[in-house]
């Protein structure tokens, strides 16, 4: 590699203060940057310094995000042809490396899409403030992918990427000044300025065009707000008045397919095992919160079982674990919740937030037909709290203090 | 009433390069320097000149605005230059030595039937008083006050520390001497707090007229700011003295000679070092001697005192007026191929809090770090990281970034009064966004001084 470093030598003037390119310079360092780790030394304090930086943080993200990227690819791949034949109950296994391939072909686009966008906003906000580029869209870019329903248009996810990287990130003053999750935001800003392209039965397929005609493709969530609501259907089919549509549910989406993640849904969050292993990850690396995956998923278990214990209708006896593996549940805790940036800052406060956050989560997935899916807004509104939970637990290490001065 | 303390919290970063336990007699060193640099927020006013003739124990300089605070020479000879830097501002008085260490007095002093005030009118005239540190702050004890407590650690938990208990062996006498005086300084108690995980040696155990409590646990549980927040915290207007055990001895050494014998143990250590082991070495000596034929490679950084808290010097520098090892590591100045040595690599030279490198799987490996940051610059983004090395019951994000933002409100609040710089010494080498974070708090001890104290 000495040759590059050669390059980059032989470069650097150029971009230095006062030379030619010096406006770019914000280009050159993060490129250099990217390559190699740059020649900075500790000045004085500290001598020596951790061998962690963002830039590792944020790649064991990513690494902790593949299994979800593969298995969506092959679930996007597999509804495509459920949506092509119109066979729901089409082998899962049959036909792996077309079906990836198929799913890759949906898939990695908007991958390339939220990159390629979300970086050049990043990259002109730099050129602007002068800085190089941070971190932070580096695991966004990933994750606004996975979170989108297959069937989802390029522009719209370029469009959502803008807007949540200057709405939601820059104008705060970009990673790590941000209030709400820059992923959660692009999500939230298709769902209310797209809500067809975004909800429904019809976009969690990719390939409806080709779909055979009255073909439905809804999804655990979809199905289970239908319940809420006058005409009840599964998988496309009405369920009659009076018949066990609990039953007709758990048939079509039965709790391993669940775990599984072969069922219709957003790209990366279907797969609960994915998800866990991703988990695994960033639990064994200490990037993720443990408390907030713990507490999030005991939230959403404690409103659960309150549903159970109202009851009345087969959405409300849905057996509370079910909560945990349908819809984007288990990915919301694990990856979008844990965001550092946005969730709570302090130990006691992240077991609060989790624990609200879960609950909340499952609230508005029963309780509001409009909203189907409650994690989203569920991780969005806590972003909002994360800061008042804060205050009152430092609130708390402050009275500790005054009170130790009292008693003194 | 003695506490015994355990800590879970903290970190032992382990690298190569321990002193071995062999004590050597270092060459005497040609020339000698006190640095007022070293005395946070002092400003000196010079007593002698250039080429004037000073016996160990004269007078050099003394605080311009607290002009009972003393500071002198540790060898006799001449005064060779008064190093000045930018706005004429005093970064050294050096003295050629003449080697033959002439003392100003040699007349013992019993302390037995003095009076507070008798002690400390000694110790500042003597120029032993910036021994003594106060916090809050972090500064030389404002010998106005009233301190609560005096506390003084009996070992040190830094990366690559001189052992106490090897230096001090057989000190006892000494030891005890000094005890004896610093108690005299107020109407608490002294704290003395020995490292709980190993049994300490007898000029610890056997320590008379104070309390003598044990912590164990990892760094910084040697820090004396631990130890104070754990037996015996600081609230706002309150105040604790705190003294080095090695200077408890030097103080001792001079209440019974009679002689400014400031010659003390320090080790020699860092992975850049050939053979490192202890030396006697005179306060404020040219460390070159020390050095010469010991570095094993070009391009490396000496510093005075430890990894986590020293200062930069140069290999022809002077040892820092507070330290009690010189530690030698690799400079990182040059770039790291992401592939092999950086953020993508698989790290196995890497040693991390977090455990995002595989070497926290080898609990017993030993490593040579470098001074590369290791990364930029970034805002905060991790949480929780700070507090996994922080063993106080205060919020070091919070409290940091109160100090970043100027709020002397919340710095209050959050416990600023608590800390030094060196608190944060930890956390300053597990920030993920690589923030200078003992800069911000001094800073922020800055401000308090000027705007609360």
């Amino acid at each position: 590699m000495k040759f590059l470093e050669k390059i980059i030598h032989k470069h650097e003037p150029k971009f230095a203060k006062g030379g030619k390119l010096e406006k770019w310079n914000p280009l050159f360092e993060s490129f250099t940057t990217l390559a190699f780790t740059p020649a900075h030394v500790t000045k004085k304090g500290s001598h020596i310094r951790d061998g962690v930086d963002l830039k590792r943080t944020m790649m064991m993200v990513i690494i902790a995000l593949i299994p979800c990227l593969l298995f969506g690819m092959y679930n996007a791949g597999h509804f495509e042809m459920v949506a092509e034949t119109g066979n729901r109950s089409l082998p899962f296994m049959d036909m792996f490396w077309s079906k990836l391939g198929a799913g890759a072909f949906i898939v990695l686009p908007l991958v390339v899409v939220s990159y390629g966008v979300g970086l050049t906003v990043e990259f002109i906000f730099g050129l602007i403030n002068g800085h190089s580029l941070h971190e932070g869209f580096l695991v966004s870019g990933m994750l606004i992918p996975l979170i989108m329903p297959a069937d989802v248009p390029l522009w719209m996810v370029a469009v959502a990427t803008v807007f949540a990287v200057v709405i939601g990130k820059e104008i705060f003053g970009g990673t790590g000044m941000n209030i709400v999750n820059v992923a959660l935001t692009a999500r939230a800003f298709l769902f209310f300025a797209y809500p067809t392209s975004m909800s429904g039965d019809t976009v969690w397929m990719a390939g409806k065009e080709k779909a055979v005609d009255g073909f439905t493709g809804s999804t655990a969530m979809g199905d289970l707000a239908t319940f809420m609501g006058d005409k009840a259907s599964v998988g496309g089919q009405a369920i009659a008045d009076g018949a066990d549509a609990l039953g007709a549910f758990t048939h079509e989406y039965s709790i391993l397919e669940s775990i599984m993640g072969n069922i219709p849904g957003s790209i990366g969050e279907t797969s609960v095992i994915a998800c866990l292993i991703g988990a695994v990850i960033l639990l064994i690396t200490g990037v993720g919160s443990f408390r907030i995956m713990v507490s999030f998923a005991l939230g959403g278990l404690a409103s659960g079982f309150l549903m159970n214990a109202i009851g009345g209708n087969a959405y409300l006896d849905l057996p509370a674990y079910y909560h945990l593996v349908i819809g984007g549940f288990a990915f919301g805790a694990i990856f979008m919740a844990t965001d550092p940036v946005t969730a709570a800052q302090t130990a006691t406060g992240k077991i609060i937030y989790g624990f609200v956050g879960g609950m909340v989560a499952i609230l508005i997935r029963v309780l509001n037909p409009a909203y189907p899916e409650g994690v989203m807004l569920a991780i969005l509104f806590m972003n909002v709290m994360a800061p008042i939970i804060d205050h009152y637990v430092v609130e708390a290490n402050v009275k500790r203090r005054l009170k130790r001065l009292k008693t003194a | 009433m003695s506490k015994s303390i355990k800590l879970r919290k903290g970190l032992d970063i382990r690298l190569v390069g321990v002193a071995e336990k062999v004590k050597s007699e270092a060459a005497f060193p040609k020339t000698v320097s006190i640095k007022p640099t070293d005395f946070h927020q002092m400003i000196p006013k010079m007593v002698v000149k250039e080429g004037e003739a000073v016996k160990a124990g004269t007078i050099l300089f003394h605080d311009k605005y607290k002009s009972s605070v003393k500071f002198a020479s540790p060898a006799s000879g001449i005064i060779k230059a008064i190093v000045r830097g930018a706005k004429r501002r005093i970064l050294e008085v050096l003295i050629e030595t003449d080697g033959q260490q002439l003392y100003l007095s040699e007349s013992a002093i019993n302390v037995d039937e003095m009076s507070a005030e008798q002690v400390k009118e000694i110790l500042l005239s003597s120029g032993l008083w910036p021994f003594v540190r106060q916090r809050p702050l972090d500064i030389i004890a404002d010998p106005e006050n009233e301190p609560k407590a005096i506390f003084v650690s009996a070992f040190d938990s830094s990366p690559l520390a001189p052992d106490f208990d090897f230096v001090l062996h057989g000190k006892n006498h000494e030891f005890q001497a000094g005890l004896n005086v610093i108690s005299k300084l107020t109407t608490g108690t002294v704290h003395l707090t020995m490292n709980g995980k190993i049994g300490s040696d007898a000029t610890f155990k056997e320590a008379k007229g104070v309390q003598l409590n044990t912590i164990s646990g990892k760094h910084p549980a040697g820090n004396v700011g631990t130890q104070i927040h754990h037996i015996d915290p600081i609230n706002k207007g309150e105040f604790v003295w705190t003294l080095n055990a090695q200077d408890v001895a030097l103080i001792g050494r001079f209440f019974l000679t009679g002689k400014f014998d400031m010659r003390r143990s320090i080790a020699l250590t860092g992975s850049e070092i050939k053979s490192p082991q202890y030396f006697e070495i005179l306060q404020g000596a040219n460390v070159s001697n020390l050095l010469e034929g010991q570095i094993t490679s070009d391009n490396v950084r000496v510093i005075s005192g430890n990894v986590l808290t020293g200062d930069k010097i140069d290999q022809d520098g002077y040892l820092g007026f507070y330290h009690n090892q010189i530690t030698v590591i690799p400079e990182g100045d040059h770039l790291k191929f992401v592939m092999t040595k950086g953020w993508m690599g698989p790290g196995f030279d890497k040693f991390s809090n977090s455990r995002t490198f595989p070497t926290w799987m080898l609990t017993k490996k030993k490593f040579r770090l470098d001074t590369n940051t290791n990364g930029e610059e970034r805002a905060f983004v991790v949480t929780g990281e700070l507090d996994k090395v922080f063993p106080f019951d205060i919020l070091p994000m919070q409290l940091v970034k109160a100090a970043i933002t100027d709020d002397i409100d919340g710095m209050e609040k959050l416990g600023i009064y608590e800390v030094a710089p060196e608190d944060f010494a930890l956390c300053e080498y597990v920030c993920t966004s690589k923030i200078d974070i003992q800069d911000k708090i001094r800073e922020g001890l800055d401000l308090i001084a000027s705007e609360c104290m």
